[in-house]
């Protein structure tokens, strides 16, 4: 039972965990991307439609990661060179992508899905319970999990997740210092772009194989609320996208267990886990400080 | 040359927005709203199919515009009032969300004609229209009670308004009067339309032991994960065959399209009126998608009831019922009136889940 409710936590957290994380990278650099809605359910909607073209579900992931990235660099066009305000820009990305996608999608409504397999791992498949939970899931699952490490670590231990993150400070200093701040940019919104289209296409691919307009419904919302609740910390994403997600799937089962609660509270229950959360982080104000990209949002022009 | 180019380009638009105004003017305009996406695949689906049917039917006479993914709630009034503003002579609200909305609008504009789907506020100018749903629920009750081997179903519940508690209601009475023992879990995903989250009320369902899945919400991921976990399901409000092919029992498919074409009609008449309209399943407003993944027994079993409740010989809610703990509603023989149905508030015994209020 346990295993199972394990499994579904799983499937719901994991595009929360992968957008969010692409955003983060984002923000870190300095730029605040609102359009993670837009750009997931274009990811969604690629790679749904790539994969009922091609037939292969390896393809449409593909394809999904690559909408997203594309369809964020006309974010990073509007903001970084023509240096449009970042909250607009990001609103009118959602908004745009919605609408896209519903477009592009037209064609592909109610065509049954072809599902992103599970990739078992031999041996380590047969361990009890953990074989079954964390090495008998889909591409996307281990993506998600190597996000975090990599993203970690290219954070806090590289040189240039160093430079980046120097750039989300203060991005004047870090022009001066001779760093490409506009360049970095662009590629950190790309990156975001890249990872809210992989969540997008495990939507379309996994957690629901199937299209219908609007599917994302506000989860790339979600995940921009989870980077501030994470402090802008990878593995705080991946807690914090689990809670959620097991806040979510509990409240289903406490409703089919017959509980008793009233289920208009059950539902409401993973946001006011969130809010709780952020109050116990928001106790400490140094170390949000520390953590909040100084130059998050505002618009940087070289001045030469 | 140039200009020569311009001022022709002009006259043609301006030709081209005459003939366009004088057609409009001959036109009436018959507009829609809808909550979801024409193309969901369910409820809004449904709605749109009516619309074209209108469309094919007097499309000479009208014109059919509509407005979809309005958001229940202050924005619905606004699109509303917006569609009265553009010369519609007559508006369909295809959500019971927009009651209060339509309610308002049509207040403000007593020349325009309203007709609000499954809701219970009217006025003059503004109509209300509703499908005797609980007619199929009752059908696919009976179904589930024959095909489910552990006795018990599991229900995807969107919000606890009276047109989901009759629907709840009506599935438990129709499994009980096969086999009494019958359980119903309710799961209430408190949304119409998020394939992620009705997927995962489907999940939560099967892990804790449902073999028969029926929903009340709009996409069809509950009944692709029936099928992936080789289960059972119903289809809501269109026929959903295509993602259960080996899964769906039958579907409850809304056929609107005759509904419009007949008040539109009304309309063009001047024999228009404001009425509170309830059909069923002898109206054709419902029908039930074939019955398929089931043996002929059952088949024919679900036909027969199909039949006795279109000749009006069995009311799916006659008593003896009691309510959810044990007191008596109906007496035996007595059939419930349409206006406790459309205020339906309470379980009737057998469903276990607590209602919320």
């Amino acid at each position: 039972m346990f295993e199972a409710i394990l499994l579904t936590v799983i499937t719901a957290s994991t595009p929360l965990v992968i957008a969010a994380l692409g955003e983060l990278v984002t923000e870190r650099a300095g730029v605040l991307n609102l359009g993670v809605e837009g750009m997931m359910i274009m990811g969604a909607v690629c790679a749904f439609a790539v994969t009922q073209i091609s037939g292969s579900p390896y393809v449409g992931l593909f394809a999904g990661i690559l909408g997203g990235g594309i369809f964020s660099l006309l974010f990073g066009f509007l903001t970084l060179t023509l240096v449009a305000n970042q909250v607009a820009t990001g609103l009118a990305l959602t908004i745009l992508g919605l609408g896209l996608s519903g477009q592009i999608g037209e064609a592909f409504v109610g065509q049954p899905g072809i599902k992103l397999q599970p990739i078992v791992f031999p041996l380590l498949s047969d361990i009890p319970f953990f074989g079954r939970v964390l090495f008998s899931q889909d591409l996307t699952f281990y993506f998600s999990i190597g996000l975090v490490i990599g993203i970690n670590w290219f954070l806090f231990k590289s040189r240039t997740g160093l430079k980046m993150r120097a750039i989300g400070d203060n991005h004047a200093s870090a022009h001066a210092l001779g760093i490409n701040v506009i360049r970095t940019r662009y590629l950190a919104v790309m990156f975001g772009g890249a990872c809210a289209g992989l969540a997008g296409a495990q939507l379309s691919l996994v957690y629901t194989p199937q299209w219908v307009e609007n599917m994302s419904a506000g989860r790339g919302w979600i995940a921009l609320a989870l980077v501030v609740f994470a402090s802008w910390r990878p593995w705080r994403v991946l807690a914090g996208g689990y809670l959620f997600g097991a806040v979510t799937i509990g409240q289903l089962h406490a409703q089919a267990f017959g509980i008793g609660i009233p289920s208009q509270f059950l539902s409401a229950l993973p946001y006011a886990a969130t809010i709780v959360v952020l109050i116990i982080i928001s106790h400490n104000r140094r170390t949000t400080l520390i953590n909040t990209p100084a130059s998050l949002g505002k618009p940087f022009v070289p001045d030469r | 040359m140039k200009k020569l180019i311009i001022a022709l380009a002009a006259s043609a638009a301006l030709l081209g927005g005459f003939s366009t105004g004088a057609q409009a003017q001959e036109k009436k305009k018959v507009c829609f709203i809808y909550v979801g996406s024409r193309t969901d695949g369910g409820w809004t689906q449904a709605h749109d199919l009516g619309r074209q049917q209108l469309d094919k039917a007097l499309g000479a006479k009208v014109e059919t515009p509509f407005l979809e993914n309005v958001p229940e709630g202050p924005d619905a009034e606004r699109a509303i009032e917006r569609m009265a503003r553009s010369g519609c002579s007559l508006v369909f609200t295809t959500s019971f969300g927009f009651m209060d909305a339509t309610v308002k609008v049509a207040a403000k504009f007593p020349d325009v004609k309203f007709e609000h789907a499954t809701g219970f506020k009217a006025a003059p100018n503004l109509a209300t229209y509703n499908s005797r749903f609980y007619e199929g629920r009752y059908i696919q009750g009976q179904i589930a009670a024959k095909m489910s081997k552990k006795g018990v179903a599991g229900y995807i519940a969107s919000f606890p308004i009276p047109e989901v508690v009759m629907g709840i209601n009506a599935f438990e009475l129709g499994a009980k009067s096969v086999n009494p023992n019958f359980k119903l879990k309710v799961v209430w995903a408190n949304t119409w339309f998020d394939p992620g989250k009705e997927a995962d009320a489907a999940k939560a369902l099967i892990d804790q032991g449902v073999d028969i899945l029926t929903q009340h919400t709009d996409t069809t991921a509950p009944m692709q994960v029936a099928a992936e976990r080789g289960i059972l399901a119903f289809g809501q409000a269109s026929d959903m065959i295509a993602a259960g092919p080996k899964t769906q029992l039958t579907a409850i498919v809304d056929t609107w399209g005759a509904y419009y074409i007949k008040r539109t009609q009304a309309l063009l008449d001047g024999t228009w009126k404001s009425e509170q309209i309830w059909d069923g399943l002898k109206d054709g407003i419902l029908t039930m998608a074939p019955y398929t993944n089931m043996p002929d027994d059952v088949k024919a079993m679900a036909e027969e009831t199909e039949a006795k409740i279109k000749s009006g010989e069995l009311h799916p809610f006659t008593g003896p019922i009691n309510k959810q703990d044990g007191s008596a509603w109906l007496k035996a023989g007595e059939k419930a009136d349409d206006g406790t149905l459309l205020g339906m508030n309470f379980y009737v015994e057998g469903v276990d889940d607590k209602l919320p209020k």
